[in-house]
């Protein structure tokens, strides 16, 4: 019950947050919020389970893709794009995770990274259909879900907060369930758990899978919501975005990779503001942290105040 | 983030009326010059300060500076100082579309303008149009006329690419020859020249015999010089990045001494880089398409020198500073031209605040002569209001003794083609 509440309380925070922040910081906010459903896709399958991929970036593609393309193809938009670009990193993940899930460890990293690579090369080699490295600009009248002007900056934050607490709570009640245990089993000790009878290869498949779905349904989310799809959304950066978010604010944590995505996000916009080398102090503030707290913010919190926090 | 206002020394005619408004405030107790009241126009630059486009970045920026001091010597815009805004956007479309919003609900810049790197402006794009500021891009990218972005985007102060290829054919194929071979990025740049020349050179009577496609990650190229065709007459060569070196020489490698093609090229290979770095030799006598010579022509007008003083650009298109230090000569002008642009929109619309940008796009889309003169030292333009692209000549040079000479100079109208959109029937 108090993890629930916790999270609630969270969700009710962001909430007078997205009502009272200036216009530049609530567009920022929506941005953070899509970003984190992603990590907090990428963090099941990392913090909880304990795959450590290179390749979320694809599912991230795909989803972006999967909801871009019946727009400018065939001039879709609204509920029925973002459900195909959820489906699309699902079905990405699931094809990528039947490979790659033979491995374990580096050469899983290793793996999944080449599948993004590919991935990433089939977006620019279909140039002509994906606007390839230039992208493409979704049109406005297709940018409406459920009514909702996705063109307008409070409607858009709503509906960010809206999919991202949606998110939030089915990755808090899937790490609370009997199949959350054995995700986190196979991130202890794999080898015990198949001993105890589990199947590691069909486990991990599926919490890939729903990191998929997750990744699917941030990168659909990310082109509808603000206008643009590129083949740079699945570069190898963005499989290490969300592992930092996860990292800074606490792998194998629900709401770390939210706090991870937002400190990470104010950070640059804030040192960036101060000096071009931003990258650098932005390396020096992760290495404090992992000197400091090496579990991540909310980590640390968990480590000693909330140890019962999921 | 940087702020540039440069000391702001009003015209003389400014000085006049300011004194004489000076003398009417007076009388009511309030002697203070106009211009001390006016509030400065403020104007985002979405600079590429890191990232792929950092080289280009630090001479747009040099540029823009150069022109903001020389109107704000001469009166500012519209009797109001001017200032410069400077934001990174790495040259990243997500954070490009970051950086829009930051200028502008942020800082409150009037508009924002600067952005070169094609990818970056389609990110960025939709949010200027959400925002509805007025976004003027220097990318020479064929997405603002394709009819790809909106009406807030316009781009006055480069001919785009489709534009420049094509004005390159007419003289390609009575030049150098009519059979073509072509090598490109294996990217949408790369696929914008295979299109538009292919196209171009067929209108000419002549033929792309191959199209050879490099992927951006390729590191040596001899295994695609075999593919090269024993019929062509040129070689037409668009590499850009830190491959270039080496393709050059390895295709010095694979013809050695004996017979070869014509070798015509796009500067944009080799922007910020001297022509006479050794392992380029093999480029001696080949031609490259440039927008704005690099090194300054004997014809050239008289707003060349002083546009080269103003940006500290010696006569090699070096820095004055550091002859090593080599200019992306060919593209940085559009930072001036387009800050030139906005003067000229700002005072012929009587923009006054945020309020007057949508009156502010109208008036730019009526400007259509853009004559030659120290506002557009590459050149005169035409601006086509409808497509929201400028069209102006271009340039062929001639590798001799390691040096760009300019052979030639196409005419505005070998560039132009029918217009793909109409923004001005588009809503705001």
């Amino acid at each position: 019950m108090k993890a629930w509440l916790f999270h609630l309380v969270a969700l009710a925070g962001l909430a007078v947050l997205a009502a009272v922040l200036p216009a530049y910081h609530a567009n920022n906010l929506a941005r953070v919020l899509v970003l984190a459903v992603y990590a907090t896709g990428y963090n099941l399958a990392f913090g909880y389970t304990g795959m450590l991929s290179l390749g979320h970036a694809l599912f991230f593609g795909a989803g972006m893709f999967g909801a871009a393309l019946p727009v400018t193809l065939w001039g879709w938009g609204g509920v029925p794009v973002l459900a195909l670009g959820m489906l699309a990193g699902g079905v990405v993940a699931g094809a990528v995770g039947l490979l790659a899930l033979r491995t374990k460890g580096v050469s899983f990293m290793i793996v999944t990274l080449m599948f993004a690579q590919a991935g990433y090369l089939t977006l620019i080699w279909f140039n002509a259909v994906t606007g390839g490295d230039q992208g493409l600009v979704l049109p406005g009248a297709a940018r409406r879900v459920l009514g909702i002007d996705l063109t307008q900056d409070a409607p858009r934050l709503w509906l960010a907060l809206g999919i991202y607490a949606v998110a939030l709570l089915l990755a808090v009640a899937l790490v609370r369930s009997r199949f959350g245990r054995i995700m986190l089993a196979m991130r202890e000790n794999e080898e015990r758990s198949r001993m105890l009878g589990y199947n590691p290869y069909a486990v991990k498949l599926k919490v890939l899978v729903v990191s998929g779905l997750y990744a699917g349904l941030a990168g659909a989310a990310y082109g509808l919501f603000f206008g643009y799809a590129g083949a740079g959304f699945a570069t190898v950066q963005y499989s290490i975005l969300p592992m930092l978010y996860s990292l800074l604010g606490g792998a194998g944590t629900a709401l770390g990779p939210l706090i991870g995505a937002a400190a990470m996000f104010w950070l640059i916009d804030f040192v960036s503001s101060l000096t071009n080398a931003y990258l650098m102090l932005v390396g020096v503030a992760l290495i404090v942290l992992v000197l400091f707290a090496p579990r991540g913010i909310l980590g640390f919190v968990r480590e000693r105040w909330l140890p019962w926090l999921p | 983030m940087k702020t540039t206002l440069t000391s702001f020394a009003p015209s003389r005619r400014a000085v006049l009326t300011g004194m004489g408004a000076g003398l009417i405030a007076g009388s009511a107790g309030l002697v203070r010059p106009v211009w001390a009241q006016a509030a400065p126009l403020k104007l985002g630059f979405q600079l590429h300060a890191t990232g792929i486009g950092a080289s280009y970045g630090r001479w747009y920026q040099r540029t823009a500076d150069a022109a903001l001091k020389k109107i704000n010597e001469a009166g500012g815009i519209g009797g109001r100082p001017v200032e410069i805004v400077y934001e990174d956007d790495g040259t990243d479309p997500a954070r490009g579309a970051e950086v829009v919003d930051k200028l502008n609900s942020q800082h409150g810049c009037d508009l924002i303008f600067g952005t070169l790197f094609s990818h970056v402006v389609m990110g960025s794009a939709p949010r200027a149009g959400e925002l509805k500021v007025p976004y003027l891009v220097c990318s020479e990218g064929y997405h603002v006329a394709s009819g790809a972005l909106n009406r807030w985007t316009l781009q006055p102060g480069i001919t785009d690419v489709r534009s420049q290829i094509s004005s390159m054919a007419p003289w390609v194929a009575g030049n150098l020859g009519k059979k073509v071979t072509m090598f490109f990025p294996d990217y949408a740049f790369g696929y914008d020249h295979r299109d538009f020349f292919t196209k171009a050179i067929e209108a000419q009577g002549g033929q792309v015999v191959a199209q050879i496609a490099i992927p951006p990650t390729e590191t040596s190229y001899t295994r695609y010089f075999a593919q090269i065709p024993a019929e062509t007459e040129v070689l037409y060569h668009v590499m850009v990045g830190p491959g270039v070196l080496t393709f050059v020489k390895e295709l010095g490698e694979f013809y050695g001494s004996g017979a070869k093609p014509q070798l015509f090229g796009f500067i944009d290979s080799l922007e910020a880089v001297d022509t006479a770095t050794p392992g380029l030799e093999f480029l001696e006598g080949s031609h490259f398409w440039e927008a704005h010579p690099r090194v300054k022509p004997a014809d050239a007008g008289a707003a060349e020198g002083d546009y080269r003083a103003a940006v500290g650009v010696d006569d090699n298109g070096a820095s004055v500073a550091d002859a090593k230090d080599v200019a992306t000569y060919s593209h940085m002008f559009s930072a001036w031209e387009t800050l030139y642009f906005i003067k000229q929109a700002v005072e012929a619309s009587g923009y006054a605040g945020v309020a007057d940008r949508q009156k502010l796009v109208e008036a730019m889309e009526a400007i259509s002569d853009l004559p030659y003169g120290i506002e557009r030292p590459q050149g005169a333009k035409v601006f086509n209001g409808k497509t929201h692209q400028a069209f102006g000549s271009q340039n062929i040079s001639k590798i001799e003794g390691g040096k760009l000479v300019k052979v030639h100079t196409t005419t505005i109208d070998e560039g132009k083609y029918d217009d793909a959109v109409d923004y001005t029937t588009m809503s705001f």
